[in-house]
């Protein structure tokens, strides 16, 4: 027993990671109804620019929000410049510009700062985090950093004019249009948060997996999983699903014989599957229904 | 609470390509076909490998092509159907001392039971979703590949080193001008083929189920068997070029077959034009040729020459080389006409 609830710590404690990545896909989805390919790249590079920026001396803190203000001007940028005119065009040449992007974010990261792998700092130490051996000082702010993104994410949406337009604008454009909502700068807005949250959770997850420019692959897989899991509309969906997703996947490293660091990402792509076969809304998202 | 999709209003996912232009004319085809056969006899054997490379991955992205562009449906896990037919083939050669010619119908068989399958839980899935759930699938095949039961068979991180096949009956020619006829004869079996698929009922199903899945089901088209049938006649082509792929490269390994050759293979296609069957060659041309041409100007540049020339097609010649060949096909009926 005493294993067993061992493993859930542990788990969630990378189900945090999971969390804050599967936010960002939440809030890309909502603002432009696609998954971004490219989001788990954006967010490496993104940690790229912090650490650069430490590099040249800037304190961790004065970098986290240089950083959180690029990534979100970044985003806003790439919305407008690649995929604005995108906007009317087939999904299929919305997933081609995605995995572009992808694909010139890898590449361009390689050539700027190497493939070579790179320690990254954490703001809160790596001690045992309140005696426990599972769980770290750092793993214990990083939970506390997803769950302070989600609330503000709550608040933001809930309550604020600007959240509301948002919403009104990814559920039923034309009439958002219709009551005065720029619809179109509010996909560029959803961007933008989506960049800059990606960001965070690249930071957060650096010091865990090292820095280095595929260091994301793996986890944007766990957070796409953790996403379609919690269901793609909800947020607080995507954060349960973050911390059920790492707890699955330390109890089947642990219980299942064989099933250790190598079978990782099937365990995820079966997860995947799994989820959108059984409950293809997630556990807290809404069924769509299509109508002719 | 739910909300309401009008689907009516909301463009389909991939563009409707209408069956006359998915194919080229006699005339043209015979004389690419001459220009095939004849090319191998004039270069040297690297370039001959080159070429058969081309051909087989020209299958890879045909095959991509019957489903996206034929029945609409997405994947960027086309690099574990080409994975499990190069690992078919191997095995089968190396531990089952199979011919090569023979261990190809098999994979075909294999990965068309393996890509109906994935088909099942797909079928729930739409657009974007597919491309997630292939998108998994394509991460998570090199991790399967090397997965230590497997290892006797697999050669697990090591992989396999498969012989080249000899040309029979004594016939006066390299091994690699060999494979390169032997490669040209089963795509070109493998062209004939998709082009009646998609001019046959099952065809229409497909391209009906592509421009409006509830007007085609409401038209009495069974859309779950179509579309799996879709994958698995994808997967099952791009197994045979999987299989083609180990007995010309000699070797299969678990890294051989990451996310970066189904990026690739949609990029061909893209490039190629969506639906359009011939521009397979042409896109896959591209993704042979751009990276070495890339990787020479710098190492590790070869990605974002990729990601810049794939926005430069979507941007300014949407329908890839379909684009390029209406153009050609209006300069010659202008010339004509003088």
């Amino acid at each position: 027993m005493e294993l067993f609830t061992n493993q859930v710590l542990a788990g969630i404690s990378t189900g945090a990671i999971y969390a804050c990545m599967a936010l960002a896909v939440v809030m890309i989805y909502q603002a432009i109804d696609h998954l971004n390919f490219a989001q788990g790249e954006m967010a490496m590079f993104s940690t790229f620019i912090s650490w650069q920026l430490m590099q040249w001396g800037v304190p961790y803190w004065g970098a986290f929000v240089l950083t959180l203000v690029l990534s979100f001007i970044g985003g806003i940028a790439i919305e407008r410049l690649l995929f604005k005119p995108l906007a009317k065009a087939p999904i299929l040449t919305n997933v081609a510009g995605f995995i572009a992007l992808y694909s010139i974010v890898n590449s361009v990261a390689g050539l700027i700062w190497d493939f070579t792998i790179k320690q990254y700092p954490t703001p809160f130490g790596s001690y045992p985090f309140l005696g426990s051996q599972l769980i770290s000082t750092h793993q214990a702010g990083m939970i506390g950093v997803t769950i302070l993104l989600l609330i503000g994410l709550f608040f933001f949406f809930r309550f604020t004019r600007m959240g509301l337009a948002m919403r009104a604008a990814a559920s039923l454009p034309e009439s958002a249009r219709l009551v005065g909502i720029n619809t179109s700068w509010m996909i560029a807005l959803g961007w933008g948060m989506a960049a800059a949250i990606g960001s965070i959770a690249g930071m957060m997850i650096a010091p865990v997996v090292f820095l280095e420019p595929n260091m994301m692959l793996g986890v944007l897989i766990y957070g796409f999983a953790a996403a379609v899991l919690g269901g793609l509309t909800s947020p607080l969906g995507a954060v349960i699903g973050g911390f059920l997703v790492g707890i699955m996947e330390n109890l089947a490293g642990t219980y299942i014989p064989g099933a250790g660091n190598e079978l990782k990402l099937p365990i995820a792509l079966a997860l995947i599957i799994v989820v959108l076969v059984v409950k293809p809304a997630g556990l807290l998202g809404r069924p769509i229904v299509k109508r002719v | 609470m739910s909300a309401i999709e009008e689907t009516v209003t909301e463009a389909a996912a991939v563009e409707a390509v209408p069956k006359k232009a998915m194919t080229l004319g006699y005339g043209t085809s015979l004389a690419v076909l001459v220009l095939l056969i004849a090319v191998p006899l004039l270069v040297k054997n690297f370039i001959i490998f080159q070429l058969t490379m081309l051909l087989i991955y020209a299958v890879a992205v045909l095959a991509l092509n019957i489903l996206t562009g034929g029945s609409g449906q997405f994947s960027l896990g086309q690099s574990a159907f080409y994975a499990v037919g190069a690992y078919t083939s191997a095995i089968l050669m190396e531990h089952g001392g199979i011919n090569y010619a023979l261990t190809l119908p098999v994979a075909g068989v294999i990965c068309f039971g393996f890509g109906f399958l994935f088909g099942q839980p797909a079928l729930r899935l739409s657009g974007v979703y597919l491309a997630l759930a292939t998108f998994a699938l394509a991460t998570a095949m090199p991790q399967l590949l090397k997965l230590g039961a497997f290892e006797y068979w697999t050669g697990g991180v090591q992989g396999l080193v498969v012989t080249k096949p000899d040309a029979p009956f004594g016939l006066p020619m390299s091994q690699d001008m060999w494979l390169y006829y032997f490669t040209l004869a089963i795509s070109l079996a493998i062209y004939i083929f998709s082009v009646n698929l998609l001019r046959s009922r099952s065809g229409r199903a497909f391209m009906a189920i592509r421009d409006n899945e509830i007007a085609a089901s409401a038209m009495g088209i069974d859309v779950a068997l179509y579309k799996t049938l879709a994958f698995g006649v994808s997967a099952g082509i791009t197994g045979v070029a999987g299989g083609l792929g180990a007995i010309a490269v000699q070797f299969v390994a678990p890294d051989s077959y990451t996310i970066a050759l189904a990026i690739s293979l949609f990029l061909g296609m893209v490039v190629g034009g969506v639906g359009w069957l011939p521009g397979s060659i042409v896109g896959s041309a591209f993704i042979i040729f751009v990276p070495n041409i890339a990787e020479g100007i710098s190492k590790g540049l070869s990605g974002a020459v990729f990601g810049v020339l794939l926005f430069l097609v979507i941007f300014l010649v949407p329908h890839g080389a379909r684009q390029g060949a209406i153009v050609v096909q209006h300069l010659i009926g202008k010339l004509r006409g003088n």
